[in-house]
């Protein structure tokens, strides 16, 4: 089985790139704002990118090592690199652009990906969708052993995006190579990668499962980029073994993570119940917020309060009547007030 | 007020047009074209332009050749002291042509810096046809340098680099990418290239003379029949005139051509599900 390794330290403009990780076959999502360094980190692999120092071994391969003086130029590394506006050659049509990297699966690839009767077609002439596929064929065709791919989804369209989304997931799922997805969209991470490590500034803040991420965020930045409301105040202990924070601007919530000092409190909005008055339910935590927006989402719809946003049912906004400046009572239990640090 | 503006605007714009053009119909104008045709026909400018043929598909062979490569190395490479490079390069297109066939001379020259090396091995220059293919690549190659750098320099990086991690070593990638890419850019920079070295006229004077049948090319049999025979220099100017409009009209079309044809007009039914 070969497992990718990856050890890298790299001056980039503001920040350090320091990161050490191994890759069996599976998909790794690395996630992080615009220039935390993720395309920095696959180009370090594909070998676009010297890094200061570092290692890049693929099983018994090594492609990379500053100590030992080894730098392979991308050619010699069995690497797919799927760029994030797909790079691909307008001078060429699609046959030969699939072809570029090897002609011996052309036939078979533009087949899997449905875009044998675009042949002929230069690059020009195609949509984002029919781009993403003939990117994707072209970097198989040279069967690699490690893939790689720059926001793959980026480029899309929002009808498109999520059509393409599953049926990449499924691909990687199918190649079982060892891949990374470097993306700025947890749910793309989510959909697509068995792990997501979160890149910030140039170091992996968290990694793990997307369900352990969404868990137990690690820190602000975390909770917030998997898409929690976070709400700041001071944590203190409270009565039953509870932390009380009391939120800036005065009210108070519980949780029943332990935390002290400075503190966010991170709710998911999914994890928000809203009524006309404080239910009558297990939900220690009652916040009176006004209807700020209302925002359908797929099955669901976003309400926008004042300090935190809910997701809830389309039935929900209508049976409760939830237009902007309706007064709701937006109520969460202490066990869905995970408690993350602030600075 | 506007309105005296708006004329002044017209009246500069025809007195500008009239007078770059008058030069041109006046060679075409002052005899018959039949006679023109005819002069053609006349020994010094045949010489000519068979001197002319000769020297400058060797020089832009040389051009091409040595140029592209080096372009390329240029616009692909970072180093110290490149901006001093690329400036250097570009001199010769300001320099008098003058002082290119004094230099040419002192370089080249039976007394000049390399002319001891070359007598040594048995080679004169000055006054042979390497001279005028001297003096034409001189003057002429940092046309086509300069284009040729702008060009490359213009590729999309992500393109060169994705042919790298499909298996492309340097070379595969720039014949199969960066070439292709930048011939736009390159065709149009050769044709002015090209243009530049058929009309040399003073550095190849002085460097290489005006002898006929060796190194008198069309430049200089006009100046050496304005003297002897109006119309033959009338018939050889107009002769360089359709060359010239030529090599124009090639500048102009290709980049429109090639840019229809890459960003291909053909549409394909979208793709249906199967």
């Amino acid at each position: 089985m070969d497992e990718l390794e990856l050890r890298l330290d790299h001056r980039l403009r503001s920040f350090r790139l320091s990161l050490a990780l191994g890759l069996g076959r599976e998909t790794l999502a690395l996630v992080g704002p615009s220039g935390a360094g993720k395309s920095s980190v696959l180009r370090a692999i594909a070998g676009l990118l010297r890094p200061d120092e570092g290692r890049v071994a693929l099983g018994a391969e090594t492609w990379l090592d500053t100590a030992r003086g080894i730098d392979l130029p991308p050619e010699r590394r069995r690497v797919g690199l799927v760029f994030q506006e797909y790079a691909l050659f307008p001078h060429l049509d699609v046959r030969a652009n699939v072809g570029f990297g090897g002609r011996a699966r052309v036939d078979e690839l533009l087949e899997r990906f449905r875009i044998g009767h675009l042949a002929a077609a230069r690059p020009a002439a195609l949509s984002g969708g029919e781009r993403q596929r003939v990117a994707l064929a072209r970097a198989l065709a040279r069967d690699p052993a490690v893939l790689l791919l720059d926001e793959p989804l980026s480029a899309l369209d929002a009808h498109t995006r999520s059509s393409v989304r599953g049926e990449l997931a499924e691909l990687l799922r199918e190649l079982a190579l060892p891949a990374i997805v470097v993306t700025h969209d947890f749910d793309d991470a989510a959909a697509l990668a068995d792990r997501v490590g979160v890149l910030v500034e140039g170091e992996i803040l968290q990694a793990g499962s997307a369900a352990e991420l969404l868990a137990a965020p690690r820190d602000a930045f975390v909770a917030s980029f998997t898409g929690a409301n976070l709400l700041p105040g001071n944590a203190r202990p409270g009565p039953d073994g509870l932390t009380e924070v009391v939120l800036d601007g005065g009210r108070s919530v519980f949780s029943t993570d332990g935390g002290s000092g400075r503190v966010g409190v991170a709710v998911y909005p999914w994890e928000v119940a809203v009524g006309p008055t404080t239910a009558g339910d297990s939900a220690l935590n009652h916040l009176t917020e006004v209807v700020r927006s209302v925002v359908p989402l797929g099955n669901r719809v976003r309400v926008g309060l004042g300090s935190l946003t809910a997701e809830v049912t389309a039935a929900s906004v209508e049976r409760l009547g939830l237009v902007p400046g309706t007064s709701v009572v937006a109520s969460f239990k202490a066990t869905a007030a995970r408690l993350v640090p602030l600075a | 007020m506007s309105r005296a503006f708006g004329l002044v605007l017209a009246v500069t714009a025809a007195l500008a047009l009239a007078f770059l053009l008058l030069p041109v119909l006046a060679i075409f104008l002052r005899i018959p074209p039949g006679d023109l045709v005819g002069q053609l026909g006349n020994r010094a400018a045949v010489d000519a332009l068979l001197v002319t043929l000769k020297t400058s598909a060797v020089a832009n062979a040389l051009i091409l050749l040595v140029g592209t490569p080096a372009a390329y190395a240029l616009a692909t490479r970072r180093f110290r002291g490149r901006a001093l490079v690329v400036t250097a390069l570009e001199l010769p297109l300001v320099l008098p042509p003058a002082v290119a066939g004094i230099g040419l001379i002192a370089a080249f020259g039976r007394f000049g810096l390399l002319g001891g090396t070359l007598s040594a091995l048995g080679l004169e220059i000055a006054f042979t046809q390497v001279a005028v293919v001297l003096a034409v690549t001189f003057v002429a190659s940092p046309f086509y340098v300069r284009a040729a750098l702008t060009a490359f320099e213009g590729l999309d990086p992500t393109l060169v680099a994705a042919a790298r991690t499909l298996g492309a070593g340097p070379a595969r990638t720039f014949f199969r990418v960066a070439l292709p890419l930048a011939a736009p850019g390159l065709g149009a920079g050769w044709a002015l290239s090209f243009a530049r070295g058929v009309g040399e006229f003073g550095a190849t004077i002085m460097f290489a003379g005006s002898l006929q049948g060796v190194t008198q090319t069309l430049s200089l049999a006009i100046y050496e029949q304005f003297d002897l025979d109006f119309d033959v220099a009338l018939a050889i100017g107009a002769e360089l005139v359709v060359v010239s409009a030529a090599v124009l009209l090639v500048v102009k079309l290709v980049p429109a051509w090639t840019s229809s044809s890459s960003g291909s007009t053909t549409v394909f039914a979208p793709s249906a599900s199967r």
